[in-house]
């Protein structure tokens, strides 16, 4: 009541003329054009509270983004797991037929499985063995070097401001222009080899032997993402009530153990989450990677979700059936990853 | 007050559905296309004086990479997404999609007559015995190899072709390699594709198609020129980035070859165009018979068909749009313009719009080329199998290249992967 009573007085004390009174048929239209949208939307609410009831129109609320998730999540989910299970080229699934276990069997027949050439679906075994080298380096690294750089911004360096923008950064960058950039930095003819050449060295296969581009995969996926883990930890350290480094320093503790028995521990739910985000996101890795190296030099930087891709799309095979099981593999492994991690979150709340 | 807000709010609403009906716009067509060179421009300039004469059909081109009409088109086009029309170079794919023009064009005996029987038969589905008319080559290619004559002179190294109707592709690198040794440039490459590799490998004397309808890969001649391949590779005689840097999708050598940084070029007759544009003169390059060897000498037939989806709401504007492309002046034109071969019977002596004489020289060269193709390379690009062949035959010797397999097991693979695509295709 009160600001409209307020704004009431101001209008009796306006003066005679303003642009106000220019506008004013204009702001009447809109008004009335405002008013009318939420009376229709009014005409309609009104007689569904009277039927349902206040308390269940709350599900009238949700209902909108509860269809969306069905139908762009829980549908598509339902469809992967039935596709998995069908043979075949036609991609509506009645046209399909079922074949059973015949998709999960050609995936998992192998001789032994530490040796892809000795699998039926090789590259699905080489995507996956690709996937968890990257997996492991890339996450110890982002993790390694964000605790790093928190701690460093943490201790009120000069520039903080301008070195937290900086790591920050490439976390704007769209995935597809961090490839680009980095591929043009690498190719043969590129920034990198022309620095190298320039300093009399010799140029370098950064895109063309497979341990290179294995490793720059890793480098450049940890310098685009290490910003967005560096503030959350950053958040984290903040946190850390100060009174604690106060009475250590006083108790004697020297600057490594106040670190291990206050940062580490008081830091660990933010690690936690952190490790969750960076491991799901490392195993899902693809666009960047596609755009980089498009899997290659061979299969080396080929991993699971651009195996599943070609398999279903790209390769003018259109195997959807392999290419769903697969991402039920997937789908499996990423449970698990998930449980154990939850399993261990809940240990060391516990502790 | 309250009411009379609702009033405006449904009569503002009445009045812009009825304002959007009441348009009286010209029926919109859409067209699936992609570039190697310049055909976009010349077609846009072609349908730009058919929609002066046809005010009531208006044409869009949507322009992708030819990536994206492998990858998305089939998929676009069995969802039910189509385009109304399309320019394809897996005319297969789409079997069963496709709209019968018969009904609709001015004069089915003139498409009849000017169109190959294959070609239009490429475009039925396998075994349909029909005269249903789904479209119309616009572009008929031929692989073979192009030089760059500058090179050879300046490493003082004679063109194998200039003495000898019959050079082997041993003969070829042979050279390549000698003119890579004195003029530092790279000697030889063959774009990133199992199509590409295909006509070399039956020049060696493969066979993938037998008698009864089996497909093997492993014949000695395929064996010969995978092997040529990898010692390309591992003689540093080739520019890796084609094969190894181009991750899964297709890589073509062109742009070494336009740089003037290679000398022997295995690609086709579709990149005419593009080098008479991006080369011109700036050095002597020409088109060469393809090498000779067991199997004979032939390269690989393509190109591209322009189509018509039975999706389309309307068919007869399609008919319309689809008869001005396929008529004699136009069509004409069109290849005149673009420095096509023709897939049209019935054009006659033709006067290309070049100026550089060494496309002239190439087109004659892939004219006399493709007549004579081998029955095994017309059967792997309009028997159907295609699709389950070329890309294991491209990514498992490009894993033979890196080393991730060996040769044995690269052919090995191909095999499996073959019959599993082509279980797959079977089961549907």
């Amino acid at each position: 009541m009160a600001p409209s009573a307020r704004a009431s007085d101001r209008r009796t004390h306006r003066p005679g003329f303003s642009l106000r009174t220019l506008f004013s048929p204009i702001t009447w239209l809109l008004s009335l054009v405002y008013d009318g949208i939420v009376n229709v939307v009014d005409f309609i609410m009104h007689p569904l509270q009277n039927v349902l009831g206040v308390r269940r129109m709350a599900y009238i609320f949700v209902l909108p983004n509860l269809l969306i998730f069905a139908i762009f999540i829980l549908l598509p989910m339902i469809l992967n797991f039935y596709y998995a299970f069908t043979g075949g080229t036609n991609l509506f699934p009645e046209d399909r037929p079922y074949v059973g276990m015949e998709n999960l069997n050609t995936l998992f027949t192998c001789g032994n499985f530490l040796d892809p050439n000795t699998c039926r679906a090789d590259i699905f075994w080489r995507a996956l063995i690709n996937t968890g080298g990257y997996v492991v380096s890339q996450v110890t690294l982002t993790i390694l070097l964000s605790l790093i750089s928190a701690l460093a911004l943490n201790k009120g360096l000069i520039g903080r401001g301008f070195f937290r923008s900086a790591f920050f950064y490439p976390v704007l960058l769209s995935p597809v222009v961090v490839a680009l950039i980095w591929k043009w930095i690498l190719q043969q003819d590129g920034l990198f080899n022309a620095l190298i050449v320039s300093l009399g060295g010799d140029r370098q296969p950064f895109l063309l032997s497979a341990q290179w581009a294995q490793a720059w995969v890793v480098v450049i996926s940890v310098w685009a993402q290490m910003g967005f883990y560096t503030l959350i930890l950053l958040a984290g350290l903040q946190a850390i009530p100060g009174e604690l480094y106060e009475a250590a320093s006083i108790d004697g503790a020297s600057p490594w153990q106040s670190f291990r028995s206050i940062t580490l521990p008081m830091l660990m739910p933010t690690m936690f989450v952190v490790i969750v985000l960076s491991i799901i996101r490392a195993v899902q890795i693809f666009d960047q990677v596609f755009a980089f190296t498009g899997g290659g030099p061979g299969t080396a930087t080929t991993y699971m979700v651009q195996y599943i891709y070609s398999v279903g799309f790209s390769n003018q095979q259109n195997q959807y059936g392999l290419a769903s099981a697969a991402s039920l593999v997937m789908a499996f492994a990423l449970l698990l990853l998930t449980a154990v991690q939850l399993w261990l979150g809940r240990r060391n709340e516990a502790t | 007050m309250k009411k009379f807000g609702v009033l405006v709010v449904l009569a503002l609403l009445v009045v812009g559905v009825l304002g959007v009906q009441a348009q009286d716009s010209p029926v919109e067509l859409r067209i699936a296309w992609y570039d190697d060179g310049n055909e976009g421009t010349v077609l846009r300039d072609l349908l730009d004086r058919f929609e002066a004469d046809n005010a009531d059909i208006r044409v869009i081109v949507d322009t992708v990479p030819y990536q994206t009409i492998l990858d998305q088109l089939p998929l676009q086009v069995e969802a039910g997404e189509a385009p109304d029309m399309a320019r394809v170079s897996a005319g297969e794919r789409y079997r069963g999609f496709y709209l019968d023009l018969r009904p609709y064009v001015a004069d089915p005996a003139y498409w009849e007559a000017s169109f190959p029987a294959a070609v239009l038969q490429w475009l039925r589905e396998s075994g349909e015995e029909s005269d249903a008319l789904y479209g119309f080559p616009n572009q008929f290619t031929v692989t073979g190899p192009f030089i760059n004559r500058t090179l050879f002179e300046q490493a003082g190294v004679d063109v194998p072709s200039d003495s000898s109707d019959a050079v082997t592709w041993e003969q070829w690198t042979e050279a390549a390699a000698a003119v890579a040794e004195v003029t530092g440039v790279y000697g030889i490459a063959i774009d990133r594709s199992g199509h590409r590799v295909a006509g070399p490998a039956f020049t060696e004397g493969a066979t993938f198609f037998a008698e009864d309808g089996s497909v093997t890969i492993d014949t000695p001649g395929f064996r010969t020129f995978a092997q040529l391949l990898l010692d390309w590779h591992s003689s540093g005689l080739t520019p890796a980035e084609v094969w190894v840097g181009s991750g899964g999708t297709y890589a073509a050598g062109a742009p070494f070859f336009i740089s003037g940084e290679l000398a022997v070029y295995m690609s086709g007759s579709w990149q005419i165009g593009n080098f008479a544009t991006n080369i011109g003169d700036a050095f002597d390059w020409e088109a060469v018979p393809n090498p000779t060897g067991d199997g004979g000498s032939t390269g690989m037939p393509g190109g591209t068909a322009f189509v018509a989806f039975a999706q389309t709401e309307h068919p007869e504007e399609v008919a319309r749009v689809m008869d001005y492309l396929a008529s004699e002046d136009i069509y004409r034109e069109f290849v005149e313009r673009t420095l096509f071969i023709p897939g049209h019977q019935g054009l006659g002596e033709l006067d290309y719009q070049t100026d550089v004489p060494a496309a002239q020289q190439s087109l004659q060269v892939f004219a006399a080329e493709a007549l004579k193709l081998s029955d095994q390379a017309y059967e792997l690009q309009y028997g159907g199998e295609a699709f389950a062949i070329n890309n294991p035959i491209r990514d498992r010797l490009t894993q033979a290249i890196t080393g991730e397999l060996t040769l044995d097991d690269a052919i090995a693979r191909i095999q499996e992967d073959v019959d599993a695509a082509l279980a797959a295709a079977a089961a549907s």
